[in-house]
C-alpha cells in the first residue's frame, strides 16, 4: 500500500534540471558577447585546449570566466540572502538589502566618489585611493560591514524581529538622505561615475579580488544552509519557533550574519542588483509549490545563479559594442517573466502569514 | 507533573497571585474566565513563553522557566490562538516541525521520527490530510494538524490556548473530544483554555476557573457547579448561571410569573419552559398554580389557563400567540 505521506525536500529531478539549465547558462555566457565564440571553441579552452583563434582564450580567461563566475556567486548570493530575509520578517517584499546594508555600501562608495575634495572625508578617501582599482571595493565593504556590524550589535538586543525590521528601513532612508546631499553638492562627472556603480555590473571583479570576493559568498552561502532548520521553524512564527526549543535570538543572529555577508560582498564589488533577491524566491516558491527550505534554499540558489547570468548575456547586448546597465535589464525582462510566474499561481498570499 | 507554588502571573501588573497549580499525566483540564482575567497569560507562563512575577514552575522536578529550551521542547508541547499561516506548506511537513528538538542540525528525519509524525497524524485523524496543502484546510482541520504537531513533540504537556476559537459548535464538540482521547491515548496531560463553558463542563476532567479578580478556583465541574463557585465567579461578569440546569440564564425575566405543569421526564416539558423563559416569563415547576398557568398535556397538547379563561393549543406557537399581549401582566395574589 503506498503511504499517504508525501516526501520532502527537493526531488532529485528538479536539481538535475536547475543544475543542467545552470550549466546551458553558464556556457551560453562564455560564447555571447561582442565578439562570438561558438561553444566548440568555449569548451575546448576551457578543457585547456588551443581555439582558433588565440585571443579568444583571453577573452574567456581575463573576461567572460570571471564576469560568469561572479554572475553565478552574485546570483545565488542574492536570492539565498532574499529568501532569509522573507522567511526572517514573514514578509514577501522584504529584499536582501531590507537591513540598510546596501545603503551603508553605497554611503561608502559616494563618499568615495562623490566626496574627494568635499572637505573632512578627504583626508580619508586619498587613504583609500592607495588601493587603485579596488578603491570602492574596499569603501563599500567598509560601509557595509559597519551597517552589518550595527545591525548584528541591535539584533542581539530586540526582542521583536519587527523592530529590527524598522530600524533598517530608517537606517537606509537616513544613508540615502546623506547620499543625495552628496550628489546635490558634486560634479556631475562624479555623479555619473556614482549611477554607474549604482546600476550594477559583473564585469569588475578580477581573478585578484575574487579570492577575496569568493570565500566570502562561500561562506555566506555555508551559513545559509546551516540555518535551514531554524528557517522552517521560523516559518510559524517566533512564538512557535521558541516553543519548538529554537533559540530565537541567535539563529537571528546568524541569518542576518549570513544574509548581510551575502548582499554586503555582493554590493561591494558589484553595485547593488535589485531585484533578484526579491523576485527569485518567490519564482521558486511558486515552482515548487513549497515554503521548505529544504527544497527551497537550494532552488534559490541555483535559480538565481542562472537568472544573473543570463540577465549578464542580455545586459552584454551581443554583437554589439554596447553593454546596458545591468539593474535595467534585470527588471525589464525579469518583471514580464516572473509576473507571469507568480501570477500563474494564487498562492502569494497564503505564502505569508500577516 | 506540572506544578506550580505561588505562582504570581501578570506583565507587571500581577494578575493573579498564589496559584498553586498541578496537572498530571492523562487529564484533561479547561481552563475557564471571563475575557482579561489573564488566562493567555497563565498559559504563557506555564509554557515557559513568559516569565513568572514571583513565584515557580515546576517540571518533574526542574524549574521550567530555567529548563534548556530544547529540553522543555522535548516535554512540553503548545497550539497557540490564533489562524496559523506557514505558507504553502503541506500538512505533512507542518507536523514534521514538531520533530525540531529531536532532529540533528541539518533536520533530518529518521525512520523513528517519521513514525512518531505519522502516529502523531493518525491520532488526530489527519493522516488523510498528509499532502494537502496547509492553506486550503477548513479551520477544524488545520487544528488537529496543529495539535498532532504539538503531538509529534512527544510532549508530557500539552497546552492549547482557545484551541475552539475558530470552529463551528460541531467541530468544537468534536475538539474537545479529540483531546480528552488524546489526553487518555497518550498519558498526556493536556490543559487549554475555552469560552465553551457548557462543553468544557460536559468533557474536562477538571476545570480551573480563573476570575477577573485573579482568583482561581479548581476541582472538577459538577463540584464547582455545586459549591457555587462558577455562579459567583460569572455573577461578577453580569451572567447568572443556573445550578440546576447546568447553563447560563440568557433571559431576565420581564413578564412576571407563569405556573407549567407536565410531565417531569417529557422532551414537550423542556422545551415549553424554554419557549416561556424566550418571550420573558419567570417559569415555575413547583406544583404551585400561579394566575396564569400552562398544562402539556400528552404528546402535542397544550392548555393554557388565564384568569380570562382556558384554551387549548395544538402547536408551541399558537400556545405563545395566545399568552397575554402585554407581558408586565400584574400577578393576582
Amino acid at each position: 500500500m503506498p503511504t499517504p505521506f508525501p516526501k520532502l525536500g527537493l526531488r532529485p529531478w528538479i536539481v538535475i534540471l536547475l543544475i543542467a539549465i545552470l550549466a546551458l547558462a553558464f556556457i551560453l555566457s562564455l560564447t555571447l558577447g561582442s565578439v562570438h565564440i561558438p561553444p566548440e571553441q568555449v569548451l575546448r579552452i576551457l578543457t585547456g585546449g588551443e581555439p582558433d583563434k588565440a585571443s579568444w582564450a583571453d577573452v574567456i580567461f581575463k573576461f567572460r570566466l570571471p564576469k560568469a563566475v561572479t554572475a553565478m556567486l552574485v546570483g545565488a548570493a542574492l536570492s539565498v540572502a532574499g529568501l532569509q530575509m522573507q522567511t526572517l520578517f514573514r514578509n514577501p517584499l522584504a529584499d536582501p538589502f531590507i537591513l540598510g546594508v546596501s545603503s551603508g555600501a553605497s554611503l561608502g562608495v559616494a563618499l568615495v566618489v562623490l566626496g574627494t575634495g568635499a572637505g573632512g572625508a578627504s583626508a580619508f578617501i586619498t587613504g583609500l585611493n592607495v588601493f587603485g582599482d579596488l578603491s570602492l571595493a574596499v569603501a563599500a565593504s567598509l560601509g557595509a560591514g559597519s551597517v552589518l556590524g550595527a545591525v548584528l550589535i541591535v539584533s542581539r538586543r530586540v526582542q521583536n524581529t519587527i523592530t529590527l525590521l524598522i530600524l533598517g528601513l530608517m537606517f537606509g532612508y537616513l544613508t540615502n538622505a546623506i547620499v543625495s546631499l552628496l550628489i546635490y553638492f558634486s560634479q556631475p562627472e562624479r555623479v555619473q561615475a556614482f549611477s554607474l556603480w549604482a546600476a550594477g555590473s559583473f564585469g569588475g571583479v578580477t581573478w585578484n579580488q575574487m579570492r577575496v570576493f569568493s570565500p566570502v559568498v562561500l561562506s555566506g552561502l555555508f551559513i545559509s544552509y546551516v540555518m535551514i532548520k531554524p528557517l522552517n521553524a521560523l516559518l510559524l512564527g517566533d512564538d512557535y519557533a521558541r516553543s519548538l526549543g529554537l533559540n530565537v535570538r541567535r539563529a537571528r543572529f546568524w541569518i542576518i550574519l549570513s544574509a548581510s555577508l551575502l548582499a554586503g560582498v555582493s554590493t561591494a564589488f558589484c553595485g547593488p542588483v535589485w531585484f533578484v533577491g526579491v523576485a527569485v524566491p518567490h519564482v521558486a516558491r511558486s515552482l515548487l509549490n513549497t515554503a521548505d527550505h529544504r527544497a527551497l534554499l537550494p532552488a534559490s540558489m541555483l535559480m538565481g545563479a542562472s537568472f544573473a547570468l543570463v540577465a549578464d548575456v542580455i545586459a552584454q547586448s551581443p554583437g554589439s559594442q554596447f553593454v546596458l546597465p545591468l539593474n535595467v535589464i534585470m527588471s525589464l525582462f525579469g518583471v514580464p517573466i516572473i509576473l507571469w510566474v507568480i501570477l500563474r499561481q494564487k498562492q502569494l498570499r497564503q505564502s505569508f502569514a500577516s | 507533573m506540572l506544578s506550580s507554588t505561588s505562582l504570581t502571573i501578570g506583565y507587571h501588573q500581577p494578575l493573579a497571585s498564589g496559584l498553586n497549580l498541578q496537572l498530571r499525566p492523562a487529564e484533561m483540564v479547561c481552563l475557564i474566565g471571563p475575557n482579561g482575567a489573564g488566562k493567555s497569560t497563565l498559559l504563557r507562563t506555564l509554557a515557559g513563553m513568559q516569565p513568572p512575577l514571583k513565584g515557580s514552575v515546576k517540571l518533574g522536578e526542574a524549574d521550567l522557566h530555567t529548563l534548556p529550551a530544547l529540553e522543555l521542547a522535548k516535554q512540553l508541547a503548545v497550539v497557540l490562538t490564533g489562524r496559523v499561516e506557514a505558507g504553502n506548506l503541506s500538512a505533512y511537513a507542518l507536523v514534521t516541525l514538531g520533530r525540531h528538538p529531536y532532529t540533528d542540525w541539518r533536520g533530518k528525519l529518521t525512520p523513528r521520527d517519521e513514525e512518531a509524525v505519522q502516529h502523531a497524524m493518525r491520532l488526530t485523524g489527519c493522516d488523510v490530510l498528509a499532502s494537502r496543502p496547509i492553506h486550503e484546510l477548513s479551520d477544524g482541520e488545520r487544528q488537529r494538524v496543529m495539535i498532532a504537531r504539538g503531538l509529534a513533540q512527544e510532549p508530557k504537556i500539552l497546552l492549547l490556548d482557545e484551541p475552539t476559537a475558530f470552529l463551528d459548535l460541531p467541530r468544537r464538540v468534536e475538539l474537545l473530544q479529540l483531546l480528552k482521547r488524546l489526553s487518555r491515548e497518550t498519558n498526556c496531560a493536556i490543559l487549554l483554555s475555552t469560552h465553551d463553558l457548557d462543553l468544557a463542563l460536559r468533557i474536562a476532567d477538571k476545570l480551573w476557573l480563573l476570575s477577573s479578580q485573579g482568583e482561581l478556583h479548581i476541582g472538577i465541574p459538577e463540584e464547582l457547579a455545586l459549591n457555587g463557585s462558577l455562579a459567583r465567579i460569572f455573577r461578577s461578569e453580569g451572567i447568572e448561571f443556573d445550578h440546576a440546569s447546568g447553563a447560563f440564564k440568557v433571559h431576565q425575566p420581564v413578564c412576571g410569573p407563569i405556573s407549567l405543569h407536565g410531565d417531569k421526564d417529557g422532551v414537550a416539558l423542556a422545551w415549553t419552559w424554554r419557549a416561556l423563559e424566550r418571550i420573558g416569563y419567570e417559569v415555575h415547576n413547583n406544583g404551585v398554580r400561579r394566575p396564569i398557568h400552562v398544562d402539556v398535556l400528552d404528546a402535542g397538547h397544550w392548555q393554557l389557563t388565564t384568569p380570562k379563561g382556558q384554551s387549548k393549543h395544538v402547536t408551541l406557537e399558537s400556545l405563545i400567540t395566545a399568552l397575554p399581549a402585554t407581558c408586565n401582566l400584574q400577578p393576582i395574589t
